[in-house]
């Protein structure tokens, strides 16, 4: 009797992992059908065009991977430093505490509502206007939480007597932190930083909202260059009107998503990789 | 084949007398956590390169006793101290002391060994140098592997190890993970080493083994031993303190508190009515 009541249960929870694994393999087979015809080595240095088979997405490519790049440059330092303060030394005091809720809170507010906030700080208020750096700083602020939780999550893996043993060797806590505490968390923060980037590059909306540039001929030259990123120019060419371009759209997707595979790949590498080397 | 532990002299019982200096003396500590006291009004001296054994049920105040030794407890959060704990003369709770030096006098070994483990062998019996920047600069290699030996050595894993220095800490075995942390910490240059039952996450082997080893250093360094271990206690130690709900009941040499206990508890604890 409850060998096979364990038997249904078993099935519905396969058919809880199938169903949904199976509309994202369809999904992901009509876009892969779809865009082939368009996928090849000059879809992804053509710049955009008013002709379909013309069109391309360097200008997107390059700007997803300068916006990657900036918005680690920016998000990591403050993350974990945000991180090793809340972890290390604010830990039961009253303002940390109040910190810690709010980074939670920040962590579930819609990405839409950064890209206005970006969009009165950033290109506004400190008159960066629609740039690269406007955008990364604005991704930046949107996965700034998920660095700090990931962070945070890394430090407090690191056994406690790790940190006693440096203190009573004589050394200082930050000494203890920068030798001892962080290479331990390394992999951990690492790791939540990679998948905190891919979030961002596959934001759409808050970039919208900041104003990136859909239809763009040249590559950015500097920060303040305007720029195009994957999801802005796969929304732009799903948005047209002609049959063509829903092709265009579902190259693109298809570049996205290897892309982002490619960075979950490397965070689950560089997991692997020191959770073997080190013994805990 | 595992060779029997060398047999070893009985622990001279000459320690509590008035030629040996006191090294570390304890003068009215009181510690606790928040409102909770843990360690009452607790006077105690440990005279210089003898092994002084603190005994005593669990929550007794052993741990935090020590770690107050060495300025250790105060980092817990809530954590408070009183009176004063005097170092050659020297009150170590006095404003003018620095906590994070103080610690390079007073070394310790923690209850379960805890080598780093991004670290190799070597880098771990380095870590305290070079944590503190006190290698950075100046040293010759020649120097610097002197160094490793001679801490290695004197705990006993050189040996073991000298062929595989650049293995990772973590690889070792417990026991000799422990005498890793106890190569780390003679590495600093100590006067005081304060183990917290060293021995307890151990086999009876390696703790037999560092137990041995405990009787060498005596020679060079003034020890403070935390165990439940009552036979440990016995085995390695030239005093022996008895703690309950904080308080010391007794202190006296080793043989002399296990064999003519002055107070009732004492007996009752050694003999086995409680704890």
């Amino acid at each position: 009797m409850s060998a096979r009541r364990d038997l249904w249960f078993t099935l519905l929870c396969a058919a809880a992992l199938a169903l949904p694994l199976g509309v994202l393999v369809f999904l992901f087979g009509d876009v892969l059908l779809l865009g082939l015809e368009r996928l090849s080595p000059a879809f992804l240095t053509s710049y955009p065009s008013r002709h379909a088979e013309h069109a391309g997405v360097l200008p997107g490519l390059v700007g997803t991977a300068l916006l990657g790049v900036m918005t680690a440059g920016l998000a990591l330092p403050f993350g974990v430093g945000a991180a090793i303060y809340l972890e290390e030394y604010g830990g039961n005091r009253r303002i940390a505490r109040a910190i810690e809720v709010n980074v939670a809170n920040l962590a579930g507010v819609p990405s839409v509502v950064y890209g206005i906030l970006g969009l009165a700080v950033f290109v506004k208020t400190l008159g960066l206007g629609r740039s690269l750096i406007a955008g990364a700083a604005t991704l930046a602020l949107l996965v700034l939480p998920i660095v700090i939780v990931s962070t945070r999550e890394a430090l407090r893996a690191v056994p406690m007597g790790l940190r006693e043993a440096g203190l009573a060797l004589g050394a200082t806590r930050w000494q203890t932190i920068r030798r001892v505490v962080l290479p331990a968390a390394a992999p951990g923060i690492l790791t939540g930083a990679i998948l905190a980037i891919s979030r961002a590059l596959g934001e759409t909306a808050p970039l919208i909202v900041i104003g990136a540039v859909a239809y763009i001929t040249y590559l950015p030259d500097g920060p303040r260059a305007a720029f195009t990123a994957l999801p802005i120019q796969i929304f732009s060419w799903v948005s047209r009107p002609q049959a063509a371009f829903a092709h265009n759209a579902a190259a693109g997707i298809v570049v996205m998503l290897l892309l982002l595979l490619l960075l979950n790949a490397a965070a689950v590498l560089v997991r692997d990789r020191f959770s073997r080397g080190g013994s805990r | 084949m595992i060779a029997a532990p060398a047999p070893r002299a009985p622990p001279t019982t000459t320690a509590a007398d008035a030629t040996t200096p006191v090294k570390l003396a304890v003068r009215a500590l009181d510690a606790g956590f928040g409102a909770t006291p843990v360690v009452r009004q607790l006077t105690l001296d440990v005279p210089e390169r003898r092994v002084l054994a603190i005994i005593g049920p669990s929550g007794c105040g052993k741990s935090t006793l020590v770690r107050c030794l060495n300025r250790m407890h105060e980092l817990v959060p809530g954590a408070t101290v009183g009176g004063s704990v005097l170092l050659d003369d020297h009150d170590i709770y006095a404003r003018d002391v620095d906590p994070v030096l103080l610690r390079r006098r007073i070394g310790m070994v923690f209850q379960k060994p805890n080598p780093f483990p991004t670290m190799s062998i070597r880098e771990n019996v380095l870590a305290g140098l070079r944590l503190t920047g006190a290698l950075r600069g100046g040293r010759k290699q020649p120097a610097i592997d002197g160094i490793v030996e001679q801490a290695l050595t004197r705990a006993a894993l050189w040996d073991e190890v000298k062929d595989r220095l650049a293995a990772a800490g973590g690889s070792l075995s417990g026991g000799q993970q422990q005498r890793l942390c106890i190569a780390r910490a003679l590495a600093v240059e100590p006067e005081v080493l304060l183990m917290d039952e060293p021995c307890s996450a151990l086999d009876p082997i390696a703790t037999a083994r560092i137990e041995d080893l405990i009787h060498v250093l005596r020679e060079r360094y003034t020890i403070v031993l935390v165990t439940h271990n009552m036979q440990q206690a016995a085995r390695a130690s030239d005093l022996t303190a008895f703690l309950l709900h904080g308080e010391l009941i007794e202190c006296a040499p080793t043989e002399r508190l296990f064999t003519q206990p002055s107070d009732r508890r004492t007996e009752d604890y050694i003999t086995g009515k409680f704890g």
